[in-house]
């Protein structure tokens, strides 16, 4: 993976995160407040208006970096600091690279959840972003363990994501807002899951038939 | 929606320069960004305190930025979190070197926001401790929720440590007694009508005419049941009950007995809940012996009230006697 390819990464989630702004904030509001999308968006157009001005440069991890930090300062919530938290992990993991190999990316993707369990003290099956993100670590790395191209791996990613998306759906939240609800939270998609998802399948979108590394 | 706004975008902005013209002997605000601080800050050598938290529940806690209680606040928008920068910029403007207490509401949004703040402040060499506060008995409190809501405990919190801080305190000392502030205390809301938020334009839940909502939240959050009206003897039975049950409260115990409205309950009422409370209290052997009454932790223009107790002992009572000079509370100074 490229710098530039990694920017087109993020265009991609700044246009889905837009473009599904009113989807993520309906599923937020049954079991939420009611903002996840307005707030996910709100953050991604500042992240465009800063990436755009990062001037000259071919740090992935630089660039990650200021995505998370962007995300912490204009996303507020509880959004805010676990996708910048995934960012800025994720930019520490690529620090100094101008060129993610597949495994380079496995691993920066796994701090980033790595990062997120640790900010939200969230575990599997809580019904948050964690149930999306952590299949898709699992896939990218059994993908790439079985020989598999970037490209097809990300797309495994990206169909783990999914389905660990809508295994949240009969939940019952354990973290969060939607915490307070109980067994009433059971019965809907989080939609923290959603937004990462829709993060992995950018990845995997990006690079369709690409050459993989 | 009706409401004295221009433009629901700039409900926070605008109230911001309001502030700041109203206040400018006390209050600097600064913006971008948005922070609310103490004019003579830093106050070198004595511990700063700093507390945020979505916007919609003044005076809290712009109001109590000033002598003896915060050195800063960090408004978010409208019932949403701050951010991690303008707790930086708040710990950085405030700071006297002898630490910043982050004092923070149990909600999931502010608990990270404030995590990665003291993570920045840090690495920026700048010591911070912070204190969670989480005293609603409505919410069950397990290792299935996020926890209890932070709620009315607040301000008491913010006072008592605002005081010990004044007398300088050590930064450990304040945190320390910050949490003995949060163990002792436990509050429980209701609600007669919703509140709208600007943003969203219509009310956040609906109540029947002849309905009220017990256990709700500062945010219009659900409580723990819906029940039909009834007199302010039975509702205040419902509200102090949970609460000296929790901790529990017994006879002897001396109390500081905080009833708050939430935003659109007038004074006159709320009196008549203190003497119901009163009367709830004393049939029990627990002695009021400092009291709180007005609207100071709303949720916009909700109708209905909190009440908070907090068992008092010697050194909390005389902290909270302690001079106090902020637009939400003042005296002796």
């Amino acid at each position: 993976m490229s710098y530039s390819q990694a920017d087109d990464w993020i265009r991609a989630f700044a246009a889905t995160a837009a473009a599904n702004k009113v989807y993520l904030t309906e599923l937020d509001s049954a079991i939420g407040d009611a903002d996840h999308g307005i707030n996910m968006n709100r953050g991604m157009q500042a992240v465009l208006g800063k990436i755009d001005g990062i001037g000259e440069t071919d740090d992935i991890g630089a660039l990650l970096k200021t995505v998370g930090m962007t995300l912490v300062s204009t996303v507020g919530g509880a959004s805010g600091p676990l996708y910048g938290t995934l960012f800025l992990r994720m930019g520490t993991a690529a620090a100094g690279k101008s060129e993610l190999s597949a495994d380079d990316w496995a691993a920066a993707l796994a701090a980033g959840l790595a990062g997120v369990q640790t900010r939200g003290k969230a575990e599997l099956g809580d019904k948050t972003m964690v149930d999306a993100l952590t299949p898709a670590v699992d896939a990218l790395q059994a993908a790439l363990a079985d020989g598999a191209a970037f490209d097809d791996a990300l797309r495994r990613s990206a169909e783990a994501a999914e389905g660990g998306m809508k295994a949240t759906i009969p939940l019952v939240a354990r973290k969060g807002r939607a915490s307070y609800l109980g067994e009433r939270s059971a019965g809907h998609q989080d939609p923290g899951a959603t937004s990462s998802w829709l993060l992995v399948l950018a990845a995997a979108d990006t690079f369709a038939g690409q050459a993989g590394q | 929606m009706k409401k004295l706004i221009n433009d629901p975008a700039d409900v926070l902005k605008e109230a911001l320069q309001g502030v700041a013209a109203a206040h400018a002997d006390r209050l600097t605000v600064l913006t971008e960004p948005n922070i609310i601080i103490r004019a003579d800050a830093p106050v070198q050598g004595k511990v700063a305190l700093v507390s945020g938290g979505g916007a919609g529940h003044e005076p809290l806690h712009g109001g109590f930025v000033g002598m003896g209680m915060l050195d800063a606040a960090c408004p978010g928008e409208v019932f949403t979190s701050p951010t991690p920068d303008q707790m930086l910029a708040a710990d950085k403007a405030v700071n006297g070197g002898a630490g910043v207490l982050h004092i923070v509401k149990n909600y999931t949004g502010d608990v990270l926001n404030f995590e990665m703040a003291a993570e920045l402040a840090g690495a920026e060499d700048i010591e911070v401790e912070a204190v969670v506060i989480d005293d609603d008995v409505a919410v069950k409190d397990s290792l299935y929720t996020a926890g209890r809501r932070g709620v009315g405990a607040t301000v008491l919190a913010e006072k008592i440590c605002g005081a010990a801080a004044e007398q300088g305190k050590s930064l450990a000392e304040v945190a320390e007694l910050c949490r003995r502030v949060n163990a002792n205390a436990r509050s429980m809301g209701m609600a007669l009508t919703s509140c709208t938020v600007p943003a969203a334009g219509k009310p956040t839940f609906e109540l029947g005419a002849a309905e009220m909502e017990i256990g709700v939240g500062i945010h219009g959050e659900p409580g723990r049941e819906r029940k039909a009206l009834a007199p302010v003897h039975e509702v205040v039975e419902m509200l102090a009950a949970p609460i000296v049950d929790d901790l529990p409260f017994a006879s002897g115990d001396r109390v500081l007995a905080f009833v708050n409205s939430m935003g659109g309950t007038p004074l006159i009422e709320l009196y008549i809940v203190y003497n119901e409370l009163n009367q709830f209290l004393s049939a029990r052997g627990i002695e009021v012996s400092r009291n709180l009454i007005g609207p100071y932790i709303t949720s916009l223009e909700m109708q209905g009230c909190s009440i908070t107790l907090l068992k008092l002992d010697d050194e909390m009572t005389a902290l909270w006697d302690a001079p106090v000079n902020t637009t939400g509370l003042r005296w002796g100074a």
